[in-house]
């Protein structure tokens, strides 16, 4: 059969860093706060564990609720893979759309640095899905997880986000 | 390994960019459905798709039997980023420069 898998997004990144010091920038809270969305994502690192995205001064001017983002552990073996359900909670349409399935793959990739691809299984959420792929932009969306990774990149590799 | 050239390479043939529209408008297709959309060899296909995968615009994942062809934005973005914001950002604020010397001296 070729039933294709068009619900499934994969975005993939070379950083220089080392796959423990991208690990922390995506589960430390700390770090995970200074690049993308600009949310602190709080994560239990065990199966069944609670993962939540606490709004930032931003978001919260801007009216979205406490959690922005929430879901839960599915598997998390440091530092090279994370498995978790990811709902968008701050707007009920989305929110409506349910938890989606995401997977963190972090592999050393030689004289490029090391690989990070993230895996997002979006079956059921269009609305979901034309966010995180970058499509709403124009609507102040963001730019989904490509700008979020590239912001990743800039940071581990530079110190700093991008500019603007 | 890939980087910039790659990507700017890869980009450059019309046939690669038509197979990345394809898989912007309906992404993790097999070569089988790519190849029956294209006046081309599988061989030629493939061949493209290669070019793409090394320079990061394509990632493959193998479902059973079948290798799926995904889109890869985020090369794209990094150009965006590293070089469109750049310049259209300076091309902006020397336009804001010059509105504001041209006010002062009015």
């Amino acid at each position: 059969m070729t039933t294709t898998a068009t619900t499934t997004q994969v975005h993939r990144i070379y950083i220089k860093a080392t796959p423990e010091a991208i690990w922390q920038a995506i589960t430390d809270p700390d770090w995970n706060e200074r690049y993308g969305y600009g949310g602190r994502g709080s994560f239990d690192l065990r199966p069944g564990g609670r993962f939540e995205v606490a709004a930032s001064p931003e978001f919260l001017a801007a009216g979205a609720p406490d959690v922005v983002v929430d879901g839960e552990v599915l598997e998390a073996d440091p530092p090279r893979r994370l498995v978790q359900t990811w709902r968008m909670a701050m707007d009920p349409g989305l929110a409506a759309e349910g938890f989606t399935r995401l997977t963190y793959e972090i592999e050393p990739a030689g004289a490029a640095g090391t690989r990070l691809t993230i895996t997002h299984d979006l079956e059921g959420a269009p609305g979901l899905a034309a966010m995180v792929n970058g499509e709403l932009e124009h609507t102040g969306a963001g730019g989904g997880w490509a700008f979020v990774l590239s912001d990743l990149k800039s940071l581990l590799e530079t110190g700093s986000r991008l500019a603007g | 390994m890939p980087d910039d050239d790659l990507v700017f390479k890869a980009l450059a043939d019309p046939t690669r960019r038509h197979l990345l529209d394809r898989l912007f408008a309906r992404d993790g297709r097999t070569l089988t459905e790519l190849e029956s959309e294209l006046e081309m060899t599988r061989f030629g296909v493939a061949k493209h798709l290669k070019v793409l995968e090394e320079a990061g615009l394509v990632v493959t994942r193998r479902s059973g039997r079948e290798k799926h062809h995904h889109l890869n934005p985020v090369p794209i973005r990094l150009i965006h980023d590293r070089w469109i914001d750049k310049y259209t950002e300076r091309r902006v604020s020397a336009l804001a420069d010059l509105k504001s010397e041209l006010e002062q001296d009015a």
